[in-house]
């Protein structure tokens, strides 16, 4: 409060000193004279009209009109007036601004955002367009299905994140400190996550996540992945790989679980493969039965470690525990079932790949002999109904 | 108002004699057999192929995979109560009344010499190069249906169950058998489904001999002229040693036969359905 205060005394002052300066000093209420009529409109038809008790009780109340409107010496004053230049006090919110993927038109002036030029309060303030609980919303006006996503081919992500956690948690809670949009993209200074800067940019995601989920970020920090995107090697999942940006989903619900093992798959292909050849893929891929094991059950989830590190679930000496999480009873010879067998490499599964080969050849020699027997059983059969019928005179069969 | 007829019997089935081929128990223990079969195979699909669209479709109309295992499990509890009894019986009959006829002999499972003749001579005849054998009780073809089943049900039972028990069955077996057991449950259930939907079906119900519908399995017995054409040598035994007239049995009555129709076709549709998804599946994996 008390730097508000400081800087709000600093902006009176500047705005006494600048209208001594001016001279022929008008008073707000000169202005209001005329723009305080609620219908006032400018030749285009846009309202130019000024509710005082908004102003005043807005950010920007205890400056005069001129301030803004510099380009106005007197009354009358022009018909056409220069737009209001924020940077002029904003100047690094407009340099931000100026860098971001926003600075691109006349759609995104400082309004978009912050609303009405005669109604802006602080972001603190419940009536503000970027108070933490209003952000999403006021994103939305161009972040979903209505707005421009469709005109700038981006994501209709609003939907995403209004039924998100974080969403929920800021919609349903009201809790300030749930992320909201500008919680990971920033404010003023928007960058395309393309753009190594960007706190969206994939190698920044496990530190901008990071700022509210600290310790599960430094869990995956000691994983491979995490020690993988570290070193620079960008095929590592960050966070959003595996639980997207937008929509974040519980990571014990139904849907997750029966999405999650894809996303692993996506790069180990081998080990998915091998995976679907198990029952814990078949089951779990029916759904309803979501319990069955997905990848993160046994290798864990943030903190992957190589199997070879005693701190892996799936190290040798924590199977039996790993295991029995679901398998009561499961004892040392139990863990022995290898999850990833692959029956169709010889050397890797010699005993299983050779059961496989029986019982394909027993299967292939069966019915192969069976499907010639019975056909031309069949062929014969009709072959002698059909005489049979001829010789007693009737019609064939 | 006219009698409404509701199913014309073709007059084959009116007239003549009717002999018995299969006890009730027999009978009742095939409708076991088919209905927990097709059930398990109805379950056992979709988790074989449940990359497919309508193994996930199916089981997520019935409830999951949940359900599926509920069914599958319940079905397999049952075949293997009625492979129990069976064997029971065959122990009981052949070992301890020492009943003639079970495990060797023209009334025998066990297949023998004349089997093996029997397959070629069959064969020949196929292509025309020989005469029709004359065939017993079982034929060569329905012995190895019966094998067929006696050895799919312990390979599939005893696989099954390792994987339904797997920390159990693990203090005797070695781990990398629990990963066997899965490759042998499917595979050989593959086969099983395989046979019985396209081998079983044509041999004992779609060939023209029988088409549509061999019914003697549902009524427990056939015609005299239908004995004498498909077992001519198990007639001749029979007049043979006078025996003939204790195997005289009614004839089916419509509704026994209708019934049997209604069950009958619809195990096969399910059946010729199952082999359509599943060669589908197969050859697109």
């Amino acid at each position: 409060m008390k730097i508000v205060f400081s800087i709000r005394l600093a902006l009176f002052v500047c705005a006494l000193l600048i209208g001594a300066s001016a001279g022929l000093a008008q008073s707000n209420s000169d202005c209001l004279a005329c723009h305080s009529d609620a219908s006032m409109q400018n030749a285009s038809g846009h309202s130019i009209s000024v509710n005082e008790h908004k102003f005043g009780s807005s950010i920007h109340g205890v400056l005069g009109c001129k301030n803004c409107h510099t380009d106005i010496k007197g009354y009358p004053h022009p018909d056409k007036i220069a737009p209001v230049k924020c940077a002029a006090c904003h100047a690094d919110q407009a340099q931000g601004l100026a860098a971001s993927v926003h600075s691109d038109g006349a759609e995104h002036p400082c309004t978009s955002c912050h609303g009405d030029a005669h109604s802006i309060y602080p972001k603190s303030d419940p009536r503000s367009t970027v108070y933490p609980l209003n952000v999403p919303k006021t994103c939305s006006a161009c972040h979903s299905t209505d707005g421009m996503a469709k005109k700038h081919g981006l994501d209709s992500v609003y939907p995403s994140y209004i039924d998100s956690i974080h969403g929920f948690a800021l919609s349903k809670e009201g809790l300030l400190v749930a992320a909201n949009c500008q919680s990971c993209h920033g404010s003023h200074k928007i960058l395309s996550r393309k753009n190594p800067e960007s706190p969206t940019n994939k190698a920044n995601v496990p530190a901008t996540c990071g700022k509210c989920h600290a310790g599960i970020t430094e869990n995956y920090l000691g994983g491979v992945h995490g020690k993988a995107v570290a070193a620079g090697n960008m095929k590592a999942p960050v966070c959003s790989d595996c639980h997207t940006a937008h929509a974040i989903e519980q990571p014990t619900a139904d849907a997750f679980r029966m999405r999650s093992t894809p996303i692993c798959g996506s790069c180990h292909t081998d080990k998915f493969s091998t995976y679907r050849d198990t029952f814990h893929s078949q089951l779990g891929a029916l759904g309803g039965y979501v319990e069955t094991a997905r990848c993160w059950d046994c290798h864990g989830a943030h903190d992957v470690l190589p199997a070879s590190d005693p701190r892996s679930p799936v190290n040798e000496a924590n199977l039996i525990a790993t295991c029995g999480k679901c398998h009561a009873g499961a004892n040392a010879s139990f863990v022995k079932y290898q999850p990833h067998a692959n029956a169709r490499n010889r050397k890797l599964n010699p005993a299983l790949y050779y059961i496989r080969l029986f019982m394909n050849l027993l299967l292939a020699s069966v019915l192969t002999f069976f499907v010639i027997h019975t056909a031309l059983w069949l062929i014969r059969s009709r072959y002698d109904q059909i005489k049979r019928k001829a010789a007693e005179g009737g019609k064939n069969a | 108002m006219p009698d409404l007829q509701v199913v014309a019997t073709p007059s084959v089935e009116n007239e003549g004699k009717y002999f018995r081929r299969f006890t009730p128990a027999q009978r009742y223990m095939h409708a076991v057999l088919f209905s927990t079969f097709l059930g398990l195979a109805g379950t056992g699909l979709p988790l074989r192929f449940s990359q497919s669209l309508w193994a996930r479709k199916f089981a997520g109309g019935v409830g999951g995979f949940g359900a599926i295992l509920f069914f599958h499990k319940f079905c397999a509890i049952i075949l293997t109560l009625a492979f129990l009894v069976h064997v029971k019986d065959i122990v009981q009959r052949g070992i301890l009344n020492r009943e003639k006829g079970i495990f060797w002999g023209s009334t025998s499972m066990v297949a023998n010499w004349k089997d093996a003749k029997d397959l070629f001579g069959h064969m020949r005849w196929f292509v025309g190069l020989g005469p029709r054998p004359q065939f017993g009780r079982y034929a060569y073809w329905e012995k190895f249906d019966y094998w067929a089943v006696f050895w799919g049900m312990i390979v599939i039972g005893f696989s099954g169950y390792a994987m339904w028990f797997a920390p159990f069955f693990a203090h005797f077996l070695p781990g990398w058998a629990l990963n066997a057991v899965l490759v042998i449950h499917s595979e050989e259930g593959l086969l099983a489904i395989l046979f019985i939907f396209s081998i079983h079906f044509v041999n004992t119900h779609l060939r023209p001999d029988s088409f549509p519908m061999d019914m003697v399995i549902f009524t427990g017995v056939e015609s005299e002229e239908e004995f004498k054409e498909k077992r001519p040598l198990e007639y001749a035994r029979l007049v043979e040693e006078g025996k003939l007239e204790e195997r005289i049995g009614e004839k089916p009555a419509a509704w026994q036969l209708n019934f049997s129709r209604v069950i009958g076709f619809t195990a096969i549709s399910i059946g010729l359905i199952l082999l359509v998804l599943t060669l589908s599946a197969y050859f697109r994996e």
